[in-house]
């Protein structure tokens, strides 16, 4: 991948960081929801803030079953999106005035998503993290990975399969 | 359909803050099977170009759907939780469109309850989406 390694440090940060605003801050539903992320180089760690109103079960008390899921799948598009921004934005095929304009690739469509309940989600943050295990011309496949206190306990885990729209 | 297990059935939900959150109303249940609308909301858009709702708001309609059908069962007892749920998505739902879940709890183990369930827009004839999954079951 060509990269100008005099591109001054702050440079680099601001368009990473300005791409991954505008990727993740363009879903509504993962705003909604609560969910940030936080970067290290091109990894990407999603945050979902507890809040009372993700509970699903009040006697517990739980997340609820369909908070988590969405979550894994917010991380999991986000994350194969991501994959290919990046590429995109360090070659320079993807100029800053564009990414700072919020003009970024149409996001990937889930074909199906299956959603692994380990444990029960506490009512306290999560944290995950998706893997693309395979991204072709058409087709995705992404694993994705939610804990809490202990990255080695994940409560949820999912597999899904996306359909790469066409770039333009 | 017995009004009981109805209105107990509504409590249960209204009782669930993230169901309560996302507006979604019990239009029907009875043994084993039920259904749960979701109006429109922006809040739940995925893709805001298309205005059309995210996969995981159509994800928490069918689980809570799947788990009312798994609690109206009469050979289960008490609560449940999701083990695994797989979701097909086949086209987005309409954006501006009411989404419903169908769900049918049929089989149950001492130990799991088999569901599938189908979300529908408007447009009852060509599915939004369709779940399998599997439950746990508490000895009643």
């Amino acid at each position: 991948m060509p990269q100008n390694r005099r591109e001054p440090l702050q440079q680099v940060k601001h368009r990473r960081d300005a791409a991954l605003r505008a990727l993740a801050g363009g879903i509504p539903y993962a705003q909604y929801l609560g969910i940030t992320f936080d970067r290290r180089g091109d990894e990407l760690t999603a945050l979902l803030a507890y809040d009372d109103k993700l509970i699903g079960n009040p006697m517990l008390p739980a997340l609820h079953g369909g908070v988590t899921a969405a979550f894994l799948e917010v991380t999991a598009i986000v994350g194969l999106s991501w994959s290919f921004i990046w590429e995109d934005m360090e070659s320079g095929a993807l100029p800053l005035e564009e990414v700072e304009a919020g003009t970024l690739p149409r996001l990937p469509k889930t074909i199906d998503f299956t959603v692994d309940y380990l444990r029960s989600g506490l009512p306290r943050d999560s944290y995950a993290r998706a893997r693309v295990t395979r991204s072709g011309r058409r087709y995705a496949s992404v694993h994705a990975e939610a804990w809490q206190d202990n990255r080695n306990r994940p409560h949820a885990q999912a597999t899904g399969h996306f359909l790469m729209l066409p770039r333009d | 359909m017995p009004t009981d297990k109805t209105s107990f059935a509504r409590q249960f939900i209204g009782s669930i803050p993230h169901s309560r959150e996302l507006g979604m109303t019990i239009t029907e249940v009875s043994d084993g099977k039920a259904e749960i609308a979701m109006g429109y909301d922006t809040r739940f858009v995925g893709d805001p170009e298309t205005g059309v709702i995210h996969g995981g708001a159509v994800s928490a309609l069918m689980d809570t759907c799947c788990g009312t059908a798994v609690m109206s069962h009469p050979q289960v007892g008490g609560a449940t939780a999701t083990i695994d749920l797989r979701i097909d998505y086949m086209r987005a739902a309409t954006p501006g469109q009411t989404i419903t879940a169908r769900a049918e709890c049929y089989h149950v183990t001492r130990t799991v309850a088999f569901v599938r369930a189908t979300t529908y827009d408007e447009d009852f004839d060509r599915p939004v989406a369709t779940a399998t999954g599997a439950f746990t079951v508490e000895k009643s």
